[in-house]
């Protein structure tokens, strides 16, 4: 009965936090750690940091793998699979609903409308945090070249952004073994 | 196509957004317009547009919320019934969050101070810039004249990223938007 009760809080306190956080990725961290750091000390503030470093470097939505984290570290796999339901079931609920309605009425004239108003907003939307992004990720003169060649052939050439990824991934790693390589000699 | 072929297509899609997408977010947008746009071509650039939009709106990851909504429309607009739609709406939400759960597990049981680890630090000191590049590969591939209807269109696009570098709430800014296509569209 313990256990099951334990689940159960896993499963509602990832619920509650899929609930509402709009827009999902970062702007879930912040809920995410008042939850699970202040409310319910499951993580402490360095363990959460470590773990938010982790879920920012494995593919994947990031509150996904936060969630996936923090129940396996507490109830182990299965914890993991009522944490990563909870944070899954709010979205996929809200969203299966707006399907379902959106099929009916989404050629409605006044629809496009509004849709088309909204359209261009949604790409400066994603163009907007380019610039604070891109300093933090390091960017700088001399590495430039990487963001801007990545966008071209993704844009331009059509080319699978899974084959920018491996390219990326194959190219820290090289560059790995030739700093061991100098270092050596 | 098969329904069944249908979900399988799907699932192998959605599998490999969840795999590939590193970054989270916005990053994982060129990839699922990689697959769901160009490749099976299970919805319009201007559908995809709306469902980012939809996505600002309401809870959740834009993966997820992608994954649930095209997982419905492929199947329903293929003239299946909206039964067959709940069924590919929860193929393409597991199948695009099974990778996470695969790589966390492995990452908790081997829990190797991967922060500190000499590789993974390796690969994501170009994995980082790269996506940067993806995430603007997503915002150019959404610039063409599905979503850039005329003039106005820019001026709104001009407007909100203003707006949204001064940090004025997206949501609010989608709102506003909408308003302004119903003043700027007259039928």
């Amino acid at each position: 009965m313990q256990r099951i009760r334990k689940y159960g809080e896993l499963f509602l306190v990832f619920f509650r936090i899929g609930a509402f956080t709009f827009g999902g990725g970062y702007a879930m961290i912040p809920l995410i750690r008042n939850e699970v750091v202040a409310k319910k000390g499951w993580l402490d503030d360095n363990a959460f940091m470590e773990m938010l470093a982790i879920a920012q470097s494995v593919p994947g939505p990031i509150a996904l793998n936060t969630a996936l984290f923090v129940g396996n570290k507490r109830l182990g796999f299965r914890g993991s699979l009522f944490s990563a339901a909870g944070i899954i079931l709010p979205s996929f609920i809200v969203i299966l609903l707006i399907a379902i309605l959106f099929s009916q009425f989404r050629d409605n004239p006044l629809v496009e409308r509004i849709f088309k108003g909204i359209r261009p907003a949604v790409v400066a939307l994603i163009a907007a945090p380019l610039l604070g992004l891109g300093r933090s990720a390091g960017v700088n003169s001399k590495n430039i070249w990487i963001p801007v060649v990545a966008a071209l052939t993704v844009w331009l050439l059509k080319v699978s952004p899974v084959y920018i990824v491996l390219a990326a991934i194959l190219m820290g790693f090289s560059h790995l073994v030739y700093l061991k390589k100098v270092m050596k000699k | 196509m098969e329904l069944i072929d249908l979900y399988a297509a799907l699932f192998l899609s959605f599998f490999k957004i969840g795999l590939f997408g590193f970054g989270g977010g916005y990053a994982m947008l060129p990839l699922i317009q990689h697959e769901v746009v160009e490749q099976h071509e299970w919805i319009t650039v201007a559908d995809f547009t709306d469902i980012v939009a939809i996505s600002q709106t309401t809870p959740g990851p834009i993966a997820f919320n992608s994954a649930t909504y095209i997982g419905y429309s492929a199947i329903t607009e293929m003239g299946y019934a909206s039964g067959y739609g709940i069924i590919g709406s929860a193929v393409a939400t597991l199948a695009v969050s099974i990778p996470s759960l695969i790589l966390m597990t492995l990452v908790c049981a081997f829990f190797f101070r991967l922060s500190n680890n000499a590789w993974l630090q390796a690969s994501l000191s170009v994995l980082k810039p790269a996506i940067i590049g993806l995430i603007a590969s997503a915002a150019l591939m959404l610039m063409n004249g599905n979503n850039f209807t005329d003039y106005k269109s820019w001026i709104i696009f001009g407007v909100v990223l203003t707006a949204s570098v001064k940090k004025v709430d997206p949501i609010l800014l989608i709102l506003l938007s909408g308003m302004a296509g119903l003043l700027l569209y007259p039928t």
